[in-house]
């Protein structure tokens, strides 16, 4: 592969792209930490939350300084989804947006991993681990859509909250080589399988378009986004180089 | 945000093959498919193993501490049925 100057810039928006989804989701799930409903859940979470952390490095790496990326940007730098920076809200909503999102990973760094790209050997690697939080995401949709009258209820709330910023994941991404078309058809082929077995209602509101969400790529975010951010980058910024 | 009716587990770990399940620890789940999923999770998460086993707590029989004169102490005093009285071959691990 020839590396020109233009598509270093690509790989560079790309790796910031996929890096800050992986660091925003990994901070929502560290949230968690000491508030989950059972001791269980709570390292289950926090396992998802590391292994995103490190994808997170490797992808900051490759376009700057890890620890400048995460810490010293403001708001309207950051180009992760919208989906990834919402509120852990109850234990269903954090459940659907993993799924929505594990999915949607799992399919993309499949087709990274098979490729020869620069992402490819992150991908690779990191494919296996988003395989386990696609699969911890799923037996939770299962249990808590097919399981009592409040958990079904709070699950479809859940997935109908998330749905519109389900979209945007499939927007292509500058630097990204792969099929997006392709792509959101089988996740919405995996995803509806998961809902209906789930008993739960596949969502009919748009995924796309003026009432979804989708402008997270260009830096534009939700209103949470900034309190999420000003917590995440507060010790750095009060000192900066600290160190343990 | 209580899970006392989750039942307690008791989780089986084998570290490589050849060697036997040995018993790591007990957690909460509601079944066994996640049980299986949270023994990975507070296991597994360092390498430590290449199989699990998840068993209902309330399936494992347990002797009683109130025989354990009769159950164990008749075998303290019975040297000759310790392997001590031949040489181990030089290189034979885990005997």
């Amino acid at each position: 592969m020839t590396t020109t100057p233009a598509k270093d810039t690509a790989v560079t928006a790309a790796a910031l792209a996929l890096g800050d989804d992986a660091l925003v989701l990994s901070h929502r799930l560290g949230e968690w930490a000491g508030n989950a409903p059972v001791l269980e859940e709570e390292v289950a979470l926090a396992n998802i939350a590391l292994d995103l952390l490190g994808q997170a490095r490797v992808l900051l790496s490759m376009a700057g300084d890890e620890d400048e990326l995460a810490f010293l940007r403001e708001e309207r730098a950051f180009r992760n989804l919208q989906l990834v920076e919402q509120p852990n809200g109850d234990f269903a909503h954090t459940i659907a947006r993993q799924l929505f999102f594990s999915a949607h990973q799992y399919l993309l760094y499949a087709e990274l991993a098979a490729g020869d790209g620069p992402f490819a050997p992150l991908a690779a690697k990191a494919v296996k681990e988003v395989d386990y939080h696609r699969d911890h995401a799923r037996q939770w949709t299962l249990r808590l859509g097919d399981g009592t009258e409040e958990s079904h209820t709070r699950m479809q709330r859940a997935v109908d909250a998330l749905w519109r910023h389900t979209g945007e994941m499939f927007q292509p991404v500058e630097g990204i080589d792969v099929d997006w078309t392709g792509l959101e058809t089988a996740w919405l082929e995996w995803t509806t399988e998961v809902l209906r077995r789930a008993t739960l209602t596949v969502p009919e509101g748009p995924r796309t378009g003026a009432w979804a969400a989708g402008a997270g790529r260009q830096g534009l975010h939700t209103e949470p986004f900034g309190r999420m951010l000003a917590e995440m980058q507060h010790l750095h910024r009060s000192h900066p180089g600290a160190s343990w | 945000m209580t899970h006392t009716d989750w039942p307690l587990w008791e989780v089986f770990v084998r570290s490589r093959r050849g060697l036997s399940h040995t018993h790591a620890g007990s957690l909460h789940a509601p079944d066994a498919e996640l049980a299986l999923r949270n023994a990975r999770d507070l296991y597994t998460r360092r390498g430590e193993g290449v199989s699990i086993w998840v068993v209902p707590s309330s399936a494992i029989t347990a002797s009683s501490p109130d025989e354990k004169d009769p159950f164990f102490e008749p075998a303290a005093d019975k040297p000759y049925r310790h392997p001590t009285f031949y040489e181990i071959p030089e290189g034979v691990q885990h005997l």
